[in-house]
């Protein structure tokens, strides 16, 4: 089956030729009236639109957003906060860079339909400090958006007012976690905090109840009250809904990005006919299909099981081709959709290498509060470290397992389980390549295959 | 004390009152520091806590967890190839190498000539155009060895200073 066509919704614009990321043009493309059409209504109708949507959301849980922002502890009385996740951390992604860099406005528009829709009145915007030019780009854009009372005491008038300011990060990946993201913009060490009762919509910055969402969430919901919450809820499939950006990185013709309705589309139709299949030559091995922190999917292998398909349940028998790429599909067959990062590997690549450079990016970001997470991504990274770079053992792989198993479940955060999963789901689908790493090694490298560790 | 520029100040002045609690407004004034000074010293370190009514402990902390924060100078240029796995599939490890080897230089110093330092950092979020560089503030995508060794010429031109060798 052909792929079907890409639909654009964040990414309409972005690309267009003479689009740029200043007021004026978002205005000439019709910007800020769906904010205009908002303002006038009643807010609890916004949330309702947004419940009925069926939004998911997009930085990496796939927790839906209008059931997240009916959880925010309205009888305390305190501030409201909405913090917009701008930390865009997760390895292989890479949308949210294009939506501050191009196109800041229509996150401006999402930010203050989401704070009028939950009478928030100050916005912080977490954007990872790697992005020193994207942090320019939305305070310019913040400030012509208030200029022109988008943004600001009274928005359009209406005697409502919230205001927005850009915090950056420092370089830790942490911070992308949102309870870490809050110590840091408290202006303490990014220790995530447990939950319960730490609970960003409960207490969250300065103990007052926060909604935190990632950049592309927010943006659809800027669509989401233009289109109607049962309209959106039609795109995608059931419990998948609306569009999706998918980022394709690694070994592909062409690697980018790509907007889909979400599980309209295989994983098939995305790397053959999309991003135009394997480099010359080579074929694929493997995909990670939802950032580093997903279970790697192992080309050849099958699942089955049966699934749900409309009020039907049908069995499936899929390759990893066949997968659908939406939340539920990718969870079904082991892994998970998470930030949309889909990062490809073909047959000259080594899986004790690729594992090892993961390792050394986890045990790199720990926060080290959990002495399960910091000690054993150190360990992890320095096992396939030796394995690379000295003496290999045929034991290798499963004293990794025994380090990985030893982490998830017993952590304050999810990094926990995003450090392990690499090298369980590695060392589970390609043990052999572990245990033969250590006679194979010395022996010829495919062409061109890159260091990676 | 310390001498800051008055646009900094202006900066601090400014950023303290977005945060409805003073400590918030430490990582900014850590970036505008580093910015205008080029890393942190000790009297930045006292001179943000009293700044902000904080332990100097308080800052410090952060100092040390950051890693875009740094207590030491750096090369007049910054060079940051990413190490992360879409970049390194793409060949990140042979783009590094090659700004090392162009200025002759190990991975975190300051090059013998003075001019930059060479980093290794974590996925900058643009895997899709891998290898990824950046050269201070500034992106650069796709960038092999060819491309290293083009922009690390660029660089040695930019610092001569005019009608020099
Ligand atoms: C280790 C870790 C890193 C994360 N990094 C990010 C990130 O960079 N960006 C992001 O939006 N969410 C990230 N998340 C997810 C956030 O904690 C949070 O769920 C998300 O921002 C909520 O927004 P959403 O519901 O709109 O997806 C991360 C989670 C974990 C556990
Ligand atoms: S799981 Fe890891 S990253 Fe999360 S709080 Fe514990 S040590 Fe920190
Ligand atoms: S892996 Fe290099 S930019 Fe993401």
């Amino acid at each position: 089956m052909p792929a079907p066509e890409q639909h654009r919704l964040v990414f309409r614009q972005i690309d267009e030729p003479g689009y740029s990321n200043d007021l004026a043009c978002y205005l000439r493309n019709g910007g800020y009236e769906v904010l205009r059409k908002a303002v006038r209504r009643r807010p609890e109708e916004l949330v309702d639109e947004v419940k009925k949507s069926g939004l998911r959301g997009r930085g990496g849980a796939g927790f839906p957003c209008g059931v997240k922002w009916s959880l925010l502890d309205r009888k305390s009385g305190k501030p409201v906060y909405l913090i917009v996740n701008a930390d865009e951390s997760e390895p292989g992604t890479f949308k949210d860079r294009y939506i501050i860099y191009r196109d800041p406005h229509q996150l401006i528009e999402g930010i203050m339909i989401t704070c009028f829709a939950n009478k928030v009145e100050q916005t912080f915007i977490y954007i990872r400090g790697e992005f020193p030019d994207g942090a320019k780009i939305l305070e310019r854009a913040i400030a012509e958006a208030r200029a022109a009372n988008f943004v600001g005491p009274s928005i359009l008038g209406t005697g409502y007012g919230c205001e927005i300011y850009v915090h950056r990060g420092a370089g830790a990946y942490i911070c992308g976690e949102e309870t870490g993201l809050i110590e840091s913009l408290e202006g303490k060490r990014p220790y995530p905090r447990i939950k319960p009762p730490y609970f960003p919509a409960v207490l969250g910055l300065y103990q007052c109840p926060t909604i935190v969402n990632n950049v592309e969430t927010i943006c659809h919901v800027k669509h989401i009250a233009d289109m109607g919450g049962e309209a959106f809820s039609k795109i995608g499939t059931p419990n998948n809904t609306g569009t999706r950006i998918l980022c394709v990185s690694g070994h592909v013709q062409r690697p980018g990005y790509y907007e889909f309705d979400v599980g309209k589309l295989t994983m098939g139709q995305l790397l053959n006919e999309v991003c135009g299949g394997p480099l010359p030559g080579r074929k694929f091995k493997a995909v990670i299909p939802g950032g580093t922190s997903a279970k790697v999917l192992k080309f050849g292998e099958r699942y089955k099981g049966r699934r749900k398909v409309g009020a039907e349940m049908v069995e499936y028998d899929w390759g990893v081709e066949d997968i659908p790429m939406d939340f539920d599909s990718l969870a079904m067959v082991g892994s998970m959709g998470g930030s949309g990062g889909v990062i490809v590997m073909d047959d000259s690549v080594s899986m004790v290498e690729a594992l090892g450079n993961i390792n050394a990016f986890y045990s790199h970001e720990s926060c080290g509060q959990c002495t399960p997470c910091r000690e054993g991504s150190l360990w992890m990274k320095r096992i396939t470290a030796r394995m690379v770079h000295g003496d290999a053992r045929p034991e290798d792989g499963a004293l990794l397992k025994s380090v990985a198993d030893q982490i998830a479940g017993r952590t304050i955060c999810a990094f926990g389980e995003a450090c392990a999963w690499p090298t369980q789901s590695f060392v589970g689908k390609f043990g052999d390549e572990f245990k033969a790493y250590s006679q194979e090694k010395g022996g010829p490298r495919p062409d061109a295959a890159p260091e990676l560790v | 004390m310390m001498n800051l520029s008055p646009e900094t100040l202006q900066k601090i002045e400014q950023v303290i009152p977005h945060y409805p609690v003073k400590r918030s407004a430490v990582l900014p004034l850590l970036h505008f520091v580093q910015e205008e000074r080029g890393f942190i010293s000790d009297e930045a370190i006292e001179w943000i806590a009293a700044k902000l009514e904080i332990q100097p402990v308080n800052v410090y902390e952060l100092v040390t967890f950051y890693p875009m924060l740094r207590r030491k100078p750096i090369g007049r240029r910054h060079i940051r190839v990413c190490r992360t796995l879409s970049c390194a599939l793409m060949g990140g490890y042979r783009t590094c190498a090659e700004f090392q080897r162009q200025f002759n230089t190990g991975l975190g110093g300051i090059s013998p000539d003075g001019e930059v330092t060479v980093e290794f950092v974590e996925c900058l979020a643009s895997c899709g155009t891998a290898p990824v560089v950046m050269i201070d503030d500034e992106l650069h995508e796709k960038v092999d060895a060819a491309r290293a060794r083009a922009l690390a010429q660029e660089i040695r031109a930019a610092a001569r200073p005019e009608g020099a060798r």
